[in-house]
């Protein structure tokens, strides 16, 4: 059965999973098949072990509210592991620390870069040998939209 | 203890979503169009500024349009649900007490929150920090009433100084009725356009006015509402937050075409399709209806053209919330009003006599096998619709090219629900 486990399974008091399903018939028997019984009718002893299954969300959200997913486009990044079509997580919520990797905006555009905070003012840099570092200049538009924290890439 | 209830509201919200992925909308003049284009439902301050009302025509602002370069986006509902939705989530962190008021709105209980002595500090931290993680700039209001507190917002929202937190309970009286004297008794939560002229005539024209107002008075001609706004305006909570809304006892699905229908067989296609959705809903709040109307009517803009309106309330045989049972009604009521030669422009589905599916009324006659057979196959439509995105699986009258389709013209991309539609950010800018 696919789709036995929903996103808003809690453990219940007998270690089983509570399914929040809409149709009660339904639920029972993935709740049946859930719950291994043996003829003489004792619970499986594995029953008080059941627990909610890992979940990349749960691993790459740390903030719920200000997690955003967006696409890469371009090669400018490969140097830190960022190639075209990655998926990036980006929290609003982290502050844009020296050397992290952030979605900044700049003149109105979404560019994903390395955010660095020089003597000579905050810098933009590409991890690719052909891109030259882009220094803010005040007059640009320039804001931080988030902080990329995880890359998502397909082997 | 004095009470202390916050109004939070989203400035310009839907434009703000959108300026959200798209930055290059920030600082220009951005209009929101309502389904099918028709009028504006949000304006950014470039426009307010240019003097553009509300629920104005788009076509009535094309020419200033044109002058000043405004950008007209059509509505995004998905995404503006799901930013609403992080806000409130948001929100909810600051107060055991949230009533979520509409899509940008929320009050919030913040009396005797412990360990806070400053509450325009507090509602700054709740401003800065919507703004950072979500993106959206918000305004707060503060006071010892809801209707106060609407007030309030409305005052850090026009007002600069106030830097979008406006506390009346930290304000002398004499400062309030100032501010209140400044305020029009129309803006006031809940003085309709009927009453203000009515105010306005036994010479009531500010919100100071109003507060002021004989009570009895005021009773004997405007009814209980009303002295329950004066009461409100004076400080005295009369309108508790609605923590959980009740279920809907009415669900209503229409929409304006986005040309005009003559045939009837669009028109079939339309009506099932709004039943389809109102049968969705009502499943969503674990309820059946009892009956069912449908309305179609013609351009009411379009004068020239012969007008024509009709409803008709069906009732249904016993509560259901079978889709199929639903359309199959709401097809032959439609059946029962349309006339040919018309050029109609909008269809509506309503269900009514709403009840809850615990409260199904037993009968002598009733099909338990059928009933189980349906509740089975509804929710693994839902189920489907839900995981595959809405309209996956439908009734196949539903049609698929949908002629009468909304009209949405400029409708930016789903970024936060779809993931073909994601925003893009781009490794190099160009050197």
């Amino acid at each position: 059965m696919q789709h036995s486990i929903y996103p808003g399974s809690q453990r219940t008091t007998h270690g089983l999973l509570s399914l929040t399903h809409p149709n009660k018939e339904l639920f029972h028997r993935q709740r049946a098949m859930l719950r291994s019984v043996v003829p003489a009718g004792f619970p499986s002893p594995a029953d008080d072990y059941v627990e909610q299954r890992t979940s990349l969300d749960e691993h790459l959200i740390q903030h719920r509210e200000s997690t955003f997913f967006m696409r890469v486009a371009g090669n400018s990044m490969n140097g830190l592991g960022i190639y075209d079509g990655d998926l990036l997580v980006v929290d609003r919520a982290l502050p844009a620390t020296h050397g992290c990797v952030v979605i900044a905006v700049l003149d109105g555009e979404f560019t994903v870069k390395q955010f660095l905070h020089t003597p000579e003012g905050q810098i933009l840099r590409a991890a690719h040998l052909d891109y030259p570092d882009t220094l803010i200049k005040p007059e640009q538009d320039f804001s931080v939209w988030g902080v990329v924290s995880w890359n998502v890439h397909k082997l | 203890m004095q009470r202390a209830i916050a109004l939070v509201d989203c400035n310009n919200f839907y434009v703000s979503c959108e300026r959200l992925f798209q930055p290059r909308l920030e600082g220009k003049p951005v209009v929101v169009l309502s389904n099918n284009d028709g009028c504006v439902v949000s304006r950014s301050q470039e426009i307010k500024n240019l003097g553009v009302k509300m629920a104005m025509p788009w076509f009535q602002l094309k020419n200033l349009a044109k002058r000043h370069g405004i950008i007209a986006l059509s509505s995004n509902y998905t995404l503006y649900a799901d930013i609403s939705n992080r806000v409130m989530r948001l929100l909810s962190q600051y107060s055991p007490d949230q009533e979520v008021y509409s899509i940008d709105e929320s009050f919030l209980d913040l009396t005797g929150m412990d360990g806070i002595s400053d509450l325009t500090e507090y509602a700054q931290t709740m401003r800065s920090t919507i703004k950072r993680c979500v993106g959206i700039p918000v305004c707060v209001g503060i006071a010892p009433s809801k209707t106060l507190a609407k007030l309030a917002n409305h005052v850090a929202k026009k007002h600069k100084q106030f830097h979008g937190v406006c506390d009346f309970n930290a304000m002398s009286a004499r400062v309030l009725d100032n501010l209140l004297a400044r305020i029009e008794v129309g803006e006031v939560w809940g003085v309709g356009r009927r009453s203000t002229e009515r105010l306005q005539q036994m010479g009531i024209n500010t919100a100071l006015e109003l507060k002021f107002s004989p009570a009895k008075r005021v009773r004997a001609e405007f009814g209980v509402v009303m002295e329950r706004i004066v009461a409100e305006l004076n400080g005295e909570a009369c309108l508790e937050l609605d923590e959980v809304t009740p279920p809907r006892q009415q669900i209503i699905c229409s929409r304006s075409f986005g040309m005009p229908v003559t045939l009837l067989e669009d028109l079939e296609q339309a009506v099932i399709a709004y039943a389809s959705r109102a049968a969705e809903k009502l499943r969503d709040q674990q309820s059946l209806a009892g009956g069912i109307q449908v309305y179609i009517r013609t351009s009411p803009h379009k004068k020239e053209a012969q007008q024509y309106q009709q409803a008709i309330l069906l009732p249904l045989f016993e509560p259901t919330d079978d889709t199929r049972l639903l359309c199959r009604t709401a097809l032959s009521a439609l059946r029962q009003i349309y006339r040919s030669g018309f050029e109609y422009q909008k269809a509506g589905v309503m269900l009514t006599e709403i009840i809850a599916v615990s409260a199904r009324p037993r009968t002598l006659f009733e099909d338990v096998a059928a009933q189980q057979k349906s509740t089975a196959l509804m929710s693994t439509l839902d189920s489907i619709n839900r995981r595959m995105g809405s309209g996956t699986l439908q009734l196949l009258g539903e049609g698929v090219s949908k002629n009468w389709s909304m009209r949405r013209g400029n409708k930016s991309q789903r970024y936060t629900t779809e993931w073909n539609e994601l925003a893009v950010a781009t490794t190099s800018t160009t050197p």
